[in-house]
């Protein structure tokens, strides 16, 4: 669907709804409608990046198809949200890597890993490892890989940055709102227990009727392995850099035992995941966008399973090939971030932080009416 | 019809005919009694549970507030709310066993997998007497649904009853119209919780004469009183009046059926209301718009060719909830009665002579203010203020008819009276079919919902009592 169609939907359905009001407990996007009477473009795409895609209100709704109203807002609110971060992308010349981005992803990724196994055959260490097992550096200078991945993390910050200015203009929200403590940390709470993915308490409605908690459970290991093995990457860093102790580090040492059990999340996760994606009723889902969901989880499947397989067999004479494959898999994750479904936690983590923005101030107005 | 001939399903201890409200609560009460239980519905699966599908909250008596109920509403408030707007046509003996058992509801419901939630915006301001569904009655119905098959009910779609073989005042076996055919089920117990007959024009022109064809039909098209019918055939005493019914005025651009809550229009006290020769015919302004929202639907049938227009002007637009279609609006009150096809002279006539009646006051909606008007007939007693800034908007509305209250005459235990005055053996009713019991005419929000799940509560449990003896 055009971009102006799925707007021109969107308005239909909160239209509807915003005569309707029953699904007003269950989430933040429906108390965030209430606060308006009509929708400009900029209010329906907050209203679509602040949907988390749970799916109780096409469950609950008597209004779903097959009724002549035919209101579907999971399935309408994921498009226009999908449409939305090509719009935001920066630069914008390279939005249209959301578009087949399945395909994009892959081809970027295998490219990196490709150039990366080649330059490492360049390097003397690599056919002989017996000089150098679990010696990382004997084979890529640290100061290489600092300055190799600094570079595209920081490209990769940089692109979300601006992407997220113009999401953040297109709302019409001022940028106070994002120094603000409180709803920043109202925000935070909201993202990191993923609140709004519960259908009201019950759960998400995935496969049948019957609401579940597999997608938050994976949904979770997913991103808490994430940030755990950032986590381990940022101590390894500073390790390196402040006590002068530099890799590989003992099975027991921080670093290792937050990339391990990152990376175990990081495993799991995106394959819980994936299986809920496939058996998720497909009413709602936005099936166009299945190479791109797809892509990003199986770039986080392969960043686990390159680094678990690497910490294995760092004593080996696989080390050399495996090292390469998972900073080529690492490098293409961090370069194609700003334009894979990963954004998807920007926006709605941004949306969040309006929502509580919004609600205390409502609160403000109207004390007592809670 | 040979009933020997017709293929059959396996006999069950409780049939119960009609999956909404009432019927899920009688399944599932009968199936926790020990009962084999099968629920037939007539619609598809995504229609079922006929208006259930639409309502949002259930009337209860408590003695305090909870977590979802802002303050107390005693058992002898329900019973004056009833007794208001029924203005008497109430069985005093039943509808006090229901707003007693109605208590004990509030925590049976959740423990069949109902949520409630708190009462929050667009609500008619019912937070105390009313408890709202977390989703909507959608979503309660899909609770009832889940519980009712985790303990083992079976349910049928698409399954509707032709015929009943009722033999004094017993029931021995219904006909079932299926996707695969006829098929006659035994059972020792029956069920009647099949809804009303608002969706069948016809039955309603009979009541109503030639009018009806204008009336709108907020809910399900599929209750269209079959078994109602059936049931009054073979011998059970009705009650109540076929005319009476829930009936709002809503949007006159709704679908013929099934527009539900989205086309109602909540601006009525903060303009005028004229009909199709562009006369005022009642005081908008009479009391609080949730004590009179219920009075509209049959004041606007008895207009001529049962249409009317909400007409106000650019200072109330945002003070009501939004609905699906936009008003429609105009420059001057002329131009507006262009586009109604009103007389544009008399519509600025009725206006001009409006605004010269209206006396200064203190505008306040949530409150009844002393905002009125003098020498005027019928006189707007509140919330009066003049027409005179533009754009000018209008809404055109017709009855919407929500549920009708003709029904089978019930007992305390949900057992259908029989014509000849004997008392059914084994046939129970509960929901909209027997609402006109307790609700003899009138309506207060929530209460059919409070009549489905109690009568339908002690439905399940007396028809398993009686089919496990």
């Amino acid at each position: 669907m055009h971009a102006a169609d799925m707007l021109k939907e969107s308005d239909r359905l909160m239209t509807v709804c915003n005569s309707c009001r029953y699904c007003e407990g269950l989430c933040a996007v429906f108390p965030a409608m209430e606060m308006r009477r009509a929708f400009t473009a900029g209010d329906l795409n907050y209203l679509a990046n602040l949907c988390h895609g749970c799916g109780a209100c096409y469950v609950d709704c008597q209004f779903a198809p097959p009724h002549e109203f035919s209101v579907n807002v999971p399935k309408t609110l994921a498009k226009l949200r999908a449409g939305s971060w090509e719009r935001y992308a920066w630069p914008g010349a390279l939005s249209g890597l959301f578009r087949r981005n399945g395909l994009a992803i892959a081809l970027i990724a295998a490219a990196s890993v490709a150039i990366f196994l080649f330059s490492f055959m360049r390097a003397p260490a690599f056919s002989n490892p017996a000089t150098a097992p679990g010696g990382f550096y004997a084979i890529m200078p640290h100061n290489a890989i600092a300055l190799l991945f600094g570079g595209v993390f920081v490209y990769a910050i940089a692109a979300l940055g601006l992407s997220l200015r113009r999401f953040w203009t297109d709302i019409g929200e001022p940028a106070a709102t994002l120094a603000a403590s409180k709803p920043l940390w109202q925000a935070i709470r909201d993202a990191g227990s993923l609140r709004y993915l519960d259908g009201g308490g019950v759960g998400c409605y995935n496969a049948g009727e019957k609401p579940d908690d597999v997608r938050r459970f994976y949904h979770h290991l997913t991103f808490y392995g994430f940030v755990l093995c950032f986590a381990a990457t940022s101590v390894a860093t500073l390790y390196h850099y402040l006590l002068g102790r530099e890799a590989p580090y003992a099975p027991w040492d921080l670093p290792v035992v937050l990339g391990t059990l990152g990376g175990l999340g990081l495993v799991i996760g995106p394959i819980g995941l994936a299986r809920a994606k496939r058996t998720r009723d497909a009413a709602m889902v936005d099936e166009t966008r299945f190479g791109m969901d797809a892509a990003f989880i199986v770039m986080l499947l392969l960043t686990a399973l390159t680094g678990l397989a690497l910490l294995a067999l760092r004593a080996t004479p696989a080390m050399n090939a495996l090292l390469a494959v998972h900073m080529g898999v690492v490098f293409a994750l961090f370069l194609t971030l700003p334009y894979s479904r990963f954004v998807h936690g920007l926006y709605r983590f941004a949306a969040l932080v309006r929502y509580a923005r919004e609600r205390a101030d409502e609160k403000r107005a109207k004390p007592g009416e809670e | 019809m040979n009933a020997a001939s017709v293929p059959t399903f396996p006999p069950v201890d409780v049939l119960v005919i009609g999956g909404g409200n009432a019927g899920l609560c009688a399944a599932i009460s009968a199936r926790r009694a020990g009962a084999s239980v099968l629920v037939v519905e007539a619609a598809p699966k995504f229609y079922r549970g006929g208006n259930t599908r639409h309502t949002r909250n259930m009337r209860c008596a408590h003695d305090a507030a909870t977590e979802s109920l802002s303050g107390p509403y005693t058992e002898d408030e329900f019973f004056d709310d009833l007794l208001r707007v029924t203005q008497g046509n109430t069985n005093e003996d039943l509808a006090r066993m229901m707003i007693a058992e109605s208590k004990e509801m509030l925590d049976w419901i959740v423990q069949q997998g109902v949520r409630w939630q708190p009462s929050l915006g667009g609500t008619l301001s019912l937070g105390r007497t009313n408890s709202f569904f977390l989703g909507g009655g959608r979503s309660m119905l899909n609770a009832l649904y889940l519980t009712a098959d985790k303990l083992g009910v079976d349910v049928r779609y698409d399954a509707e009853v032709l015929d009943l073989e009722i033999d004094g005042g017993r029931c021995r076996a219904a006909t079932i119209k299926h996707p695969e055919g006829l098929r006659r089920i035994e059972a020792k117990s029956f069920v009647a919780a099949a809804g009303g007959f608002e969706a069948n024009i016809e039955w309603l022109k009979e009541a109503w004469g030639p009018a009806a064809e204008n009336f709108l039909i907020r809910g399900t098209p599929y209750n269209r009183g079959a078994l109602l019918r059936l049931l009054i055939d073979k011998g059970v005493e009705q009650v109540g009046d076929p005319t009476q019914c829930h009936a709002v005025a809503i949007d006159a651009r709704a679908p013929k059926f099934d527009g539900g809550i989205i086309t109602r229009l909540d601006c009525v006290v903060f303009g005028i209301v004229v009909n199709n020769r562009a006369e005022r015919f009642y005081d908008e302004g009479e009391d609080i718009w949730p004590k009179r929202y219920a009075i509209w639907g049959r004041l606007v049938a008895q207009q001529p060719d049962q249409i009317a227009y909400i007409v106000f002007d650019a200072s109330s637009l945002e003070l009501f909830m939004p609905s699906l279609y936009r008003p429609i609006a105009a420059a001057s009150i002329g131009e507006l009665a262009g586009k109604l096809g009103l007389p544009p002279e008399k519509l600025e006539e009725t206006v001009a002579t409006f605004n010269r009646a209206v006396q200064p006051g203190t505008f306040d909606d949530k409150v009844l203010d002393d905002c009125r008007t003098e020498g005027l007939t019928p006189p707007k007693t509140h919330w009066a203020r003049r027409i005179e800034r533009g754009p000018f908007y209008a809404y055109p509305v017709r009855p919407g008819i929500t549920f009708t209250y003709l029904g089978v005459r019930v007992d305390a235990r949900a057992r259908m009276h029989m014509a000849d005055g004997s008392l059914s053996d084994n046939m129970f009713a509960a929901g909209e079919i027997m609402a006109g019991n307790v609700l003899g005419r009138g309506y207060a929000a929530g209460i059919g919902m409070t009549i489905g799940a109690v009568f339908g509560r002690i439905a399940g449990r007396e028809a398993a009592a009686h089919a496990c003896r």
